[in-house]
């Protein structure tokens, strides 16, 4: 244990779990903004992995990263007009649409995967990079500033999605219409413009999580995010649907994995303890649910398709 | 008269039209994408077909994979009728499958006869218990169940992977210091009976039909079942005319779970190897059961028994998508893509076809039409399609 | 009951009632039992992981491949089936085919073909790895002493680590991968005991996530060597690329996931087993045993990247450990 305890594992074992927390973090920001519009979206772990896939092959194919992100987002944005279009114009019901998108993330990206590239080719990735300045300080500059584009992204997004819900007109739109999407149709707000609008963002980033997971890694493989996606959506209804919240529940997920994990390496925790140990993440999200749930809830049009005269 | 075709025309699309061509737009979809990679796509479907329908011994591989589906889909069907999203299935299955292990690890020698009931009896206990927990959180501390029931999912695999590489591995494997993860071969008085004809169909398959039957009484002809559908359909009516809607969210899932732990309980009787194992993942011992029982239940149309079909189908498009896999070269990846496909195809055209029959309808009201050869009457029955 | 449910049901229906006939014709089952001396040997493989994951499941495709080119054998393969039970039944299924030899490559499929071998005597399984028969004739059992192979990367561990820290990737604490693992650990101790080595099993064959994590894990704790087994370790490899830390790779020649930083592998190679194997059924002598392959009967190879410029000193120390193992006057330290 008091291996465990030195200031470079530590600083490392922080490092690391913000770094962990990222791909969950971009996920489960772009499911907190569609949820406020009343969208749950089950699917974000196929789009992860469509997203992830498509950013792994472009950037083997162009050694491009930034063509790998941007293929991954775009990925992201193309199931989400898809099922933008399921859910809102064909009114599915929401849960089990998401798992069929899940189901076809699944076997699309495996199937392509398979077919155009076979054998797990390694790719650039990619790279830490040190912010100048904040980067040299001591502790704070090891921990949050030697981390790579997408971890940064993934945190400036939080008050980005903040000032979004809570101080612009669209996210006044965005709230009115999870909340009562038939007051705000009366007050004129497009009630599926804007829902049109958070899926698109919504699976755009996670199709930029995915990425992230698949240019981290420099690799892909079948069932590459390994629930990923559904983790993220757990730490939505743990963030009780506000950005600092679902933030906090990222960090926690991701610092206690990273835990684990150097513990393990440590020899802390060894066999069958391994698998205690292992249960925490899980655990821990299950206790949180049930503190935090009684007193928040979620947007009272979730999951309701919006039909006009209703 | 156009407009009398017009409306016998919607009418029937709105009937079963709308499914087959979900089906068929998937399909479509498919050959296309088998094309895109350079395979024939009659090879491929004839392949597919072949290997999931082609003789005795595909039909029976097809009916054991559909046999878990079966039961997962039925227990499903009851959580999402009584308004509660299950997607538990992996670690109830686990939790059914390692306590009724643990049962007959403990009692062997029980006689066959009474053996396997209390196995399949114990793991139903193992599996109710697993996803009534989701359920007690959902009905006493307002945890959504989709995330709870996620995370149980994994509490569950690690639990597995303790018990197959500690107590429970077989002491064999300590001994020859191979260490496999699983246990010992089980008691044979706990082998699930082949059913005569020469195939591989156990007595698995004949129990997952019984319980789709019995969900169907349950749920149809119970006032428990009642009771669970009302809740499902309007849990503010149903609190006010005095129902406790807390304990028809835990029952749900207590036996929505028990299903799925009898799906474990099949899975471990019923194997080849007659034990439980695992090499760390849950579908390794799962097959992704857990999952795919959604997609079986809702081509059931979240019926207990018109899953027992739509499970058969699913199962043999696993079993055939191996067969395709070898045949054309093609991964059998291609078809879980499709599934998701059909999937999503369904539930979308659920509302056009309410919104066809709707249109169908009115346009016979003016047609003076006053029957529906499409849609017989006396179908008062009110099911609730989707969660809400 | 709903028209929902009554049309859905009955389309259901309707598609299998149509499958059904469109194949009731092609059903019929044909024997192909009895090999006669002339034909091609036909091998059945099963395996969990994909044909070209250049890891444990491509090392069997490749030393099939070789095999063909000497012997009339035709090779048919079901990759991918991480199902154990999945497996099963294409093990079974290959067996009522008619297939001569069927392989079952994985040590978590023995507990089916236990069950499974006996009720196809004219069949010859071969299981591994593993070092049991189930006391059948027909049932071949192969293995590696995979612990050679890593103590010989642990003396070169040793010798090139800078940090005195050494990192281990590992899935499952399970036969050829902990004895891969031991013997990696012992050979690092036995050249240089100040070395800590750090084994990290992440209770995974195909988490690449969760394996890159513990790569990194490893480098957070000082490791500039590392090493790994199973087709996991696709995702620790981009994890010492990123970091520079060499690599030392088991079971396929894994040179092609970092040119820069994979020092040597351990080959399996299979043929050892697979010609007894094919041997013995061509003499009509199928006599179920272990075989196990090692340095000195070739099974077991030590490949180096021809692209790493690996110094004298280290290479003639690794050299030195394998013909110390050959000829027993070395011993790994494992059971």
């Amino acid at each position: 244990m008091s291996d465990f305890f030195t200031v470079s594992v530590l600083l490392a074992t922080v490092a690391a779990g913000i770094r962990l927390a990222a791909p969950f973090l971009l996920a489960a920001l772009g499911e907190t903004l569609g949820q406020r519009s009343g969208v749950l979206n089950l699917g974000v772990e196929g789009v992860m992995l469509l997203g992830a896939y498509g950013a792994y092959y472009a950037t083997l194919r162009t050694d491009s990263v930034l063509l790998g992100i941007l293929v991954g987002l775009a990925v992201g944005a193309f199931m989400g007009v898809v099922y933008g279009v399921v859910t809102l114009a064909l009114k599915a019901e929401q849960g089990i649409s998401g798992i069929g998108v899940f189901i076809f993330g699944l076997g699309l990206s495996d199937l392509l995967f398979q077919r155009q590239v076979g054998t797990p080719t390694p790719i650039d990735g990619l790279r830490d990079w040190e912010v100048p300045l904040l980067g040299g300080l001591p502790w704070i500059g090891e921990v949050l500033f030697h981390q790579n584009v997408l971890v940064y992204a993934a945190f400036l997004l939080v008050p980005v999605l903040w000032y979004l819900i809570y101080r612009t007109p669209f996210g006044m739109n965005v709230r009115a219409v999870g909340e009562t999407p038939e007051a705000a149709d009366s007050l004129g707000v497009s009630v599926n413009g804007t829902r049109y609008l958070t899926i698109l963002i919504g699976n755009s980033m996670a199709g930029l999580a995915g990425a992230a997971l698949a240019l981290e890694l420099g690799i892909f493989q079948q069932n590459l995010t390994n629930g990923h996606g559904f983790i993220a959506i757990a730490l939505v209804y743990f963030g009780a649907w506000r950005p600092a919240g679902v933030m906090a529940g990222s960090l926690v997920f991701g610092l206690v994995s990273a835990t684990v994990l150097q513990w393990k390496t440590l020899g802390i925790v060894a066999g069958t303890t391994a698998s205690i140990v292992g249960m925490f993440p899980a655990v821990l999200t299950i206790l949180v649910l049930v503190i935090v749930s009684r007193r928040t809830g979620a947007p009272s049009a979730l999951t309701r398709p919006f039909e006009r005269g209703r | 008269m156009p407009s009398l075709n017009r409306g016998r025309f919607l009418a029937r699309l709105s009937g079963p039209g709308v499914l087959v061509g979900a089906v068929l737009a998937a399909a479509v979809i498919g050959a296309v994408m088998l094309l895109a990679l350079d395979a024939n796509p009659l090879a491929g479907y004839g392949a597919l077909v072949a290997g999931a329908f082609g003789g005795g011994k595909n039909l029976a591989d097809s009916a054991l994979k559909a046999m878990p589906l079966l039961l997962v889909g039925v227990g499903i069907t009851i959580a999402f009728r009584a308004g509660v999203i299950n997607i538990g299935g992996e670690g109830q299955i686990i939790a059914g499958a390692i306590l009724s292990t643990l049962f007959v690890l403990g009692f062997p020698d029980i006689p066959r006869f009474l053996l396997i009931p209390l196995a399949i009896l114990v793991g139903a206990v193992g599996g109710a218990f697993w996803g009534g927990m989701a359920g007690a959180l959902k009905a006493y501390a307002g945890v959504n169940e989709i995330l709870s029931t996620i995370m149980l999912n994994l509490v569950a695999v690690q639990i597995l992977n303790l018990l197959l590489r500690g107590p429970l591995m077989d002491p064999g494997e300590i001994e020859r210091g191979s260490r496999i993860p699983h246990t010992e071969r089980l008691s044979g008085n706990a082998d699930l009976p082949i059913l005569p004809g020469g195939t591989r169909l156990h007595l698995g398959v004949v129990i997952a039909v019984l319980m789709a039957v019995a969900c169907y009484y349950l749920l149809f002809r119970t006032t428990q079942g009642l009771r669970l559908r009302a809740v499902g359909h309007n849990p503010h009516a149903s609190r006010y005319a005095g129902m406790s809607v807390e304990r028809s969210v835990v029952l749900a899932f207590m036996y929505s779970g028990a299903m799925c732990g009898i799906a474990g309980v099949t899975l471990v009787f019923g194997s080849l190897g007659h034990r439980l194992a695992t090499d760390g993942g849950a579908t390794t011992f799962t097959g992704a059961a857990g999952f795919n029982g959604i997609v079986a239940a809702l081509f059931g149309g979240l019926h207990p028994l018109w899953t027992i079909p739509a499970s058969f189908l699913f199962g043999s498009l696993l079993v055939g998508a191996n067969a395709m896999q070898r045949a054309v070269q093609v991964p059998a990846a291609l078809i879980l893509a499709l599934n998701g496909l059909v999937v999503v195809f369904v539930v979308a055209s659920m509302q056009a076809r309410a919104r066809l029959s709707a249109a169908a309808a009115l346009l016979r009201a003016e047609e003076g039409l006053s029957s529906d050869p499409a849609a017989p009457a006396g179908e008062t029955e009110s099911v609730r399609e989707a969660p809400p | 009951m709903t028209k929902l449910t009554r049309s859905i049901v009955r389309s259901a229906w309707v598609v299998v009632l149509a499958a059904l006939a469109l194949v009731t014709a092609a059903c019929a089952d044909e024997d192909t039992r009895g090999r006669s001396p002339d034909d091609p040997i036909r091998i059945a493989l099963v395996a969990p992981s994909a044909s070209n994951d250049l890891a444990f499941t491509q090392s069997m495709v490749d030393s099939l491949n070789r095999l063909a080119e000497e012997y009339e054998i035709t090779i048919d393969v079901t990759d991918g089936t991480f199902v154990i039970e999945d497996a099963a039944v294409a093990v079974r299924s290959y067996a009522e085919d008619g297939f001569d030899i069927v392989l079952a490559h994985g040590s978590q499929y023995g507990g089916s073909l236990s069950e499974i071998a006996p009720d196809f005597p004219d069949t010859v399984f071969a299981w591994g790895t593993s070092r049991d028969t189930f006391g059948l004739s027909n049932v071949y059992s192969y293995s590696v002493a995979s612990d050679e192979g890593g103590y010989v990367n642990g003396v070169m561990a040793a010798h090139l680590t800078d940090s005195k820290v050494v990192g281990v990737v590992g899935p499952i604490e399970v036969g050829d991968i902990k004895a891969y693992i031991d013997g990696f650990v012992n050979g690092v101790d036995a050249t240089d005991s100040s070395v800590t080595v750090n084994v990290n099993y992440i209770d995974s064959f195909s988490d690449v996530a969760l394996a890159a994590e513990a790569a990194q894990a490893h480098v957070e704790a000082g490791a500039d060597v590392m090493t790994g087994v199973s087709q996991m370790t696709v995702g620790a490899t981009g994890v010492a690329r990123e970091h520079g830390s060499l690599w030392f790779g088991a079971q396929s020649d894994q040179t092609p996931l970092g040119e820069e930083i994979v020092v040597a592998s351990v080959v399996y190679s299979w043929e050892y087993q697979l010609r007894q194997i094919v041997d013995d059924m061509l003499a009509g002598e199928v006599n179920g045993r272990v075989i196990v392959a090692d340095l000195a009967n070739g099974g077991l190879t030590m490949v180096y990247n021809p692209g790493f410029s690996l110094s004298d000193e280290v290479k003639s120390a690794a050299d030195a450990a394998e013909a110390g193992l050959k000829d027993g006057s070395i011993s790994t330290g494992v059971q």
